[in-house]
């Protein structure tokens, strides 16, 4: 039955119900045609409007638990100081009541948020507005949304709260945060993650509708947390990393907490020979990053599981006491990245990262899988693709020995020049000292030249780099969206090219780094058919050798 | 790398005006100004200047010259671009050089942008941008009225062209 079938008289009702299956049934220009075909009411085509106008949801504001929520979470910030204000402070009144203050002003400055922001979810599109003095209203149409990010920090949690967060395709600058809601309930969060991932909004019939969370199918798990895994924890250098940081926040206290070396640890460190010291502090700074590394891969991971939705969106679930979850919607999934920095892939492990539209590869959100076994970034990579084996282990092809002598060249001369300027300026056993480290860079170049490789199978353009931290890209051909061909003065001598395909997704570029140009501009071309064809040109060989 | 020959790009068909020689000259001429000014005012307040003092100050103008001189020239030997009806396709840099292609399918803005200097030479540089925020083509120095056509024929096209480009 089409809609022009349908009597006039008929209810407006019945007419939007049957205009609904008709639209079910043929695409939406197939009915538009047919609307407009001659002789249907005098000819004149049939109203657009036959859908009764959805109402316009009101402006709702954040969950009112977020008045508690924000201060306890700045609070438990500043904990430290004020339990060490507490303790050890000399306890004058200035010092309390300078404490209070931030206190009241935090609070105040929840309360003041928590007044001003307020958000909708239309049809078309999420609008927020907040902001006291600086008004700010952001929308987003819900067609171009791509991830959402639901954050729970301790805070929230104790109290059943979300925050969410809305990622476009838009590559977001540093310090804007996109479109974020903190915080709504955690069941509001879930609806609103399967509402704004629902790739249809006409189709429900209101847009605030909400799918019963009960009802939506689990998903089918792609990898969860083994907790072996947690043997690459040291390998990664967050200890290290927490490590300096909390000692650089102990010092910046130490004395608002009067806080002083005893006596006995000073007597010590002067009084025993220099290389026991050294030996010793290197071992206590090992044992703490070990266990700090430990502690934060707990803090994240915890509970991992990556999952794949029945709404098409892949999911990562993590985190001990801030929770975080991750939707990436399928479709603009560009690929699979794999991360191996250089001690955890001396240890045989590896991350994976997704390559998407409306996240950086670089960023927390863009997680598929923590530190790991290396065989199972693989399968994870080749399990969220949809593939059997993962485009990132495809044999990929070495560049030019040439490419070996720039890497070379690149890492050892910076050394030797700063052997050179030490020698005139500095003490004689600096320069030596420099000199000592010429082989370390010249394995560094060796690595580097080793990790280079590229690939082109069926759907992905593989590409590897890095020593540092080694990472092979694989990026949907049909997610290249351009190309930047790059030939410095030394690569034009050396016959060398960096390709470079630029993308929407994750990083913005990815570049296969010193390939051989005949070779470069083949794996350009047939990356993505058509597109550098028509610039080509084949030249006749060179006449040297 | 075969017999029959070697695969290349070819260089895109237009080069861009002329009077871009003298924009990136005096570019340069001001960049340098800004180096050169402060050591030779130092110069100027110490009374027995170092031997050091004088050897960087003529380093630096050696440097100046020999840049203001050989870069915008070899610049406009190797600056060219060119628009088919599928794609933007340029050629830019003078000691290192970059080629860059967009599909015009998945162009999102064309913009122009000038400068005093390029308003002063009637000069229009055109960005081309796509999704990709590594991607934008950059059209320098070109003559303005160039430049109007080729933003008018891009934007048209770009609109012809469904979807969103990414």
């Amino acid at each position: 039955m089409t809609p022009q079938e349908t009597p006039p008289q008929q209810t407006a009702q019945q007419e939007t119900a049957q205009q609904e299956t008709a639209q079910q049934q043929m695409p939406p220009q197939q009915t538009a045609q047919q609307q407009t075909a001659p002789g249907e009411f005098d000819g004149f085509p049939r109203a657009p409007e036959l859908v009764e106008p959805e109402p316009v949801p009101d402006w709702r504001r954040l969950d009112l638990r977020m008045l508690v929520v924000r201060p306890l979470n700045e609070l438990v910030g500043l904990v430290p100081v004020v339990v060490g204000l507490l303790v050890f402070g000399s306890g004058d009144r200035w010092r309390f009541l300078s404490g209070v203050g931030v206190v009241v002003v935090v609070v105040g400055v929840g309360l003041l948020s928590w007044l001003t922001t307020r958000y909708r979810i239309t049809a078309e599109q999420v609008e927020l507005r907040k902001g006291l003095l600086v008004r700010k209203r952001l929308a987003v149409p819900r067609d171009r949304i791509r991830t959402v990010d639901l954050t729970a920090k301790l805070g929230h949690r104790l109290f059943g709260l979300s925050a969410i967060r809305v990622g476009t395709g838009q590559h977001e600058k540093a310090g804007e945060d996109g479109l974020t809601l903190d915080a709504v309930s955690s069941q509001e969060a879930e609806r609103l993650r399967q509402v704004l991932l629902d790739r249809a909004p006409a189709a429900s019939p209101a847009a605030g509708a909400v799918p019963d969370t009960a009802d939506a199918p689990p998903g089918e798990e792609l990898a969860r947390l083994d907790p072996r895994w947690l043997r690459f924890a040291p390998l990664t250098l967050s200890g290290l990393v927490a490590v300096g940081t909390t000692f650089g926040v102990l010092m910046n206290y130490a004395q608002e907490l009067d806080l002083h070396p005893s006596s006995s640890t000073i007597d010590w460190l002067t009084g025993s020979p220099i290389a026991v010291t050294v030996a010793v502090a290197a071992a206590v700074v090992l044992v703490l990053a070990v266990i700090g590394s430990l502690l934060i891969y707990v803090l994240q991971f915890w509970n991992f599981r990556l999952t794949r939705e029945a709404d098409g969106t892949v999911r990562v679930r993590r985190g001990l006491l801030t929770t975080r979850s991750v939707s990436v919607e399928e479709q603009r999934l560009r690929g699979v990245e794999v991360q191996q920095p250089l001690l955890l892939r001396a240890g045989r492990g590896a991350r994976a990262a997704a390559v998407t539209t409306g996240l950086g590869s670089k960023g927390e959100s863009s997680v598929l899988l923590p530190p790991a076994p290396a065989s199972e970034a693989h399968r994870v990579a080749a399990a969220v693709l949809g593939v059997a084996e993962s485009p990132t282990r495809a044999p990929l092809a070495a560049h030019p020995v040439a490419a070996l002598r720039r890497r070379l060249v690149r890492a050892v001369v910076p050394v030797l020049v700063l052997a050179g300027v030490l020698a005139v300026v500095a003490p004689d056993w600096t320069w030596r000292a420099a000199l000592a480290l010429v082989p370390f860079a010249a394995l560094l170049g060796w690595d580097r030249y080793r990790a280079l490789g590229h690939a082109l199978t069926e759907r992905y353009l593989v590409t590897r780099s890095g020593s540092a931290v080694r990472e092979t890209v694989a990026l949907q051909r049909g997610g290249v969206i351009g190309w930047r061909l790059h030939r410095s003065f030394f690569q034009r001598r050396a016959g060398l090219i960096t390709v470079t395909a630029t993308t929407a997704a994750g990083d913005g570029s990815y570049a296969v780094i010193d390939v051989g140009e005949a070779e470069g501009l083949a794996l350009a071309d047939a990356a993505v058919p058509d597109l550098l064809r028509p610039f080509l040109t084949t030249e006749p060989a060179p006449a040297k050798p | 790398m075969t017999d029959a020959g070697q695969l290349r790009l070819r260089t895109p068909h237009h080069r861009v005006s002329r009077r871009a020689v003298t924009w990136w000259t005096l570019h340069a001429v001001i960049g340098w100004a800004v180096v050169l000014a402060p050591q030779g005012i130092a110069l100027l307040f110490v009374d027995d200047a170092s031997a050091w003092q004088l050897a960087a100050l003529g380093v630096t103008a050696v440097l100046a010259v020999a840049h203001v001189l050989v870069m915008p020239r070899w610049r406009y030997r190797v600056h060219r671009w060119e628009t088919t009806p599928e794609a933007v396709y340029t050629l830019a840099g003078w000691f290192d050089q970059e080629w860059r292609v967009a599909p015009v399918s998945r162009i999102q803005t064309v913009d122009t942008r000038r400068g005093p200097l390029q308003q002063l030479l009637g000069l229009t540089t055109v960005t081309v941008t796509t999704a990709s925020a590594a991607g934008p083509v950059l059209i320098e120095g070109l003559d303005h009225e160039v430049a109007v056509r080729l933003v008018d024929e891009l934007t048209s096209t770009t609109q012809a062209t469904p979807g969103d480009a990414t």
